[in-house]
């Protein structure tokens, strides 16, 4: 599905991804654990190229991504983005927030003067359905809480009917309650839907509940790659070296 | 937290001594400090002494002018409510002056900020080419203008609305680039992530943040047009103005005093309507 191959990325002397090789399968929840600064968001941001890198390559269905112009934005349609702060404009609609996962294939004009088609906004109203806020469609999207606020954010991903999804973080600031049902949402877009979900997550826990496969990285290396079951101490060892064990398995 | 019972940490001597107060703005001064300081302070008094020379500060001439003063001041009294009359139409004249120097001003303003604003401009130098030019036009004072196209146009409220609009355009332009330059990045890098056209992500991601605070400038603006717009008949550009300055050129002092009166009021009504606008705007 996803295939990225070799990918270096640079931030002046830090080396942030250091030869990534990993695969994103359709219909499967792929979580990257990891510390703080081991490349995890940086290697979310290079597959659509919102970070752009040195070396390596990221092809979808077989074909490199380019990296400008409207071949970058017709891949970019294909992947839906989840973000930890969510990212919703404040002041628009909620149903506005999630038509904008509609804009990259809509006509330039009509877009530009708010007009959607009736279709647009069927596919809205369902991705909002999907995370059962459609009762919210109207209410300007900061008076939501932060926890509904990234579920419409889910939606808004959902609105592209992607092939993938990526989400950085996407609970990072939400309570444990809200949490499983965000990271719930996921999961049932990769299984219901067969999207490819990358998650990016610090909680151990949740990845052994929501992950069908998890791969663990640090200092911008891949340093293990398993199914669930298989993250057990020697490897969380590796993807967070020092770390006191027993409290990361409590 | 007494020294009796706690030994180790002992409290600065200055604080525990019984009585007496510190006036504390920052860290204690050392010697160096206070001399510079007191260098500081000695130059600042010498400029001001210096400047007052060159102003022809006279304060025994103001001492002797009080009565003149006063009897301007009386001969004011009381104003001329009648002249209320006469008076409508300026005062409608120079609501409308402000009104389109805004609109104007906004007009001229709006292609310019997309340029002038950093993360949006097309180049550098477009950047700082625009933003000079902004600067220049907020720089030069609108009687200024005014005096130019009274020149160029004629005497008349016209002349007074291009004054407004010009350099009205030049304060619009720098605040709606800095409300651009303001906004969040995350929901643009979000919108962009969607596939979305440059031009749909300034729609979708940055104007929907940006335009509170355009609403707020442009009103803020209309305020500042409306005080200037009571002065510039003075320079013949049209408004109230033109009727105080002719008030007082044929000593008609009780006259004069109304048209004071009418303009302090027209700008407190807009200052008052225009910031309860802006803040239910900016909610």
């Amino acid at each position: 599905m996803i295939e990225i191959r070799g990918l270096v990325k640079r931030y002046g002397a830090v080396t942030a991804l250091d030869g990534v090789d990993l695969q994103l399968r359709a219909g499967e929840m792929l979580v990257v654990l990891g510390p703080s600064g081991a490349g995890k968001s940086t290697l979310l941001r290079a597959i659509n190229r919102l970070v752009p890198f040195e070396a390596g390559s990221v092809s979808v269905d077989g074909t490199a991504v380019a990296a400008e112009g409207a071949a970058l934005r017709s891949v970019r349609r294909r992947i839906g983005m989840i973000f930890q702060d969510h990212n919703l404009v404040p002041r628009l609609t909620v149903l506005k927030n999630v038509l904008t996962g509609r804009l990259g294939s809509l006509p330039l004009l009509p877009s530009l003067a708010q007009v959607f088609s009736q279709r647009d906004i069927d596919i809205a109203m369902q991705c909002l359905a999907r995370v059962e806020l459609q009762g919210r469609a109207w209410d300007r999207a900061d008076r939501l809480s932060g926890g509904q606020q990234q579920r419409v954010g889910i939606a808004r991903a959902l609105a592209q009917q992607p092939a993938a999804i990526l989400a950085d973080e996407p609970v990072a600031s939400l309570d444990p309650k809200t949490a499983r049902i965000v990271l719930g949402d996921l999961r049932r877009a990769a299984h219901e839907l067969g999207i490819a979900v990358l998650c990016n997550l610090h909680q151990v826990p949740y990845a052994r509940e929501f992950a069908d496969r998890v791969v663990g990285m640090h200092a911008g290396r891949i340093v293990f790659e398993g199914p669930r079951e298989a993250l057990d101490a020697q490897a969380l060892a590796r993807i967070y070296p020092g770390l006191a064990l027993e409290a990361a398995l409590a | 937290m007494s020294s009796e019972a706690e030994p180790a940490p002992r409290p600065a001597p200055e604080a525990s001594a019984a009585g007496v107060r510190r006036f504390l703005l920052g860290r204690p001064w050392t010697a160096s400090t206070a001399a510079r300081a007191l260098a500081l302070a000695a130059a600042v008094a010498a400029l001001l002494w210096w400047t007052a020379g060159n102003l022809g500060f006279n304060w025994g001439e103001l001492a002797r002018g009080m009565p003149y003063i006063a009897d301007v001041l009386g001969r004011m009294l009381p104003p001329n409510w009648g002249y209320i009359t006469r008076l409508w139409s300026p005062v409608a004249e120079t609501i409308q002056i402000a009104l389109w120097g805004t609109v104007l001003g906004v007009v001229l303003a709006l292609p310019l900020t997309f340029l002038a604003a950093r993360n949006l401009t097309p180049a550098a130098w477009l950047f700082h080419a625009t933003r000079q030019v902004l600067n220049a036009l907020r720089g030069i004072n609108e009687i200024i203008f005014a005096l130019v196209f009274v020149a160029a146009v004629g005497l008349g409220p016209f002349s007074g609305v291009l004054a407004l609009a010009i350099h009205g355009a030049g304060m619009l332009g720098k605040f709606f680039a800095e409300a651009i330059e303001e906004v969040n990045p995350g929901p643009v890098e979000a919108i962009r992530a969607t596939g979305a056209r440059p031009l749909q992500v300034i729609a979708f991601a940055v104007l929907p943040q940006a335009w509170p605070s355009w609403i707020a400038a442009t009103l803020y603006r209309l305020e500042v047009n409306l005080r200037a717009a009571t002065i510039l008949g003075m320079v013949g550009a049209g408004g109230i103005g033109f009727e105080l300055v002719s008030s007082l050129k044929l000593f008609q002092y009780q006259d004069a005093s109304l048209c004071v009166l009418v303009i302090l009021a027209l700008v407190m009504i807009t200052d008052w309507a225009s910031s309860r606008l802006r803040a239910r705007i900016l909610a």
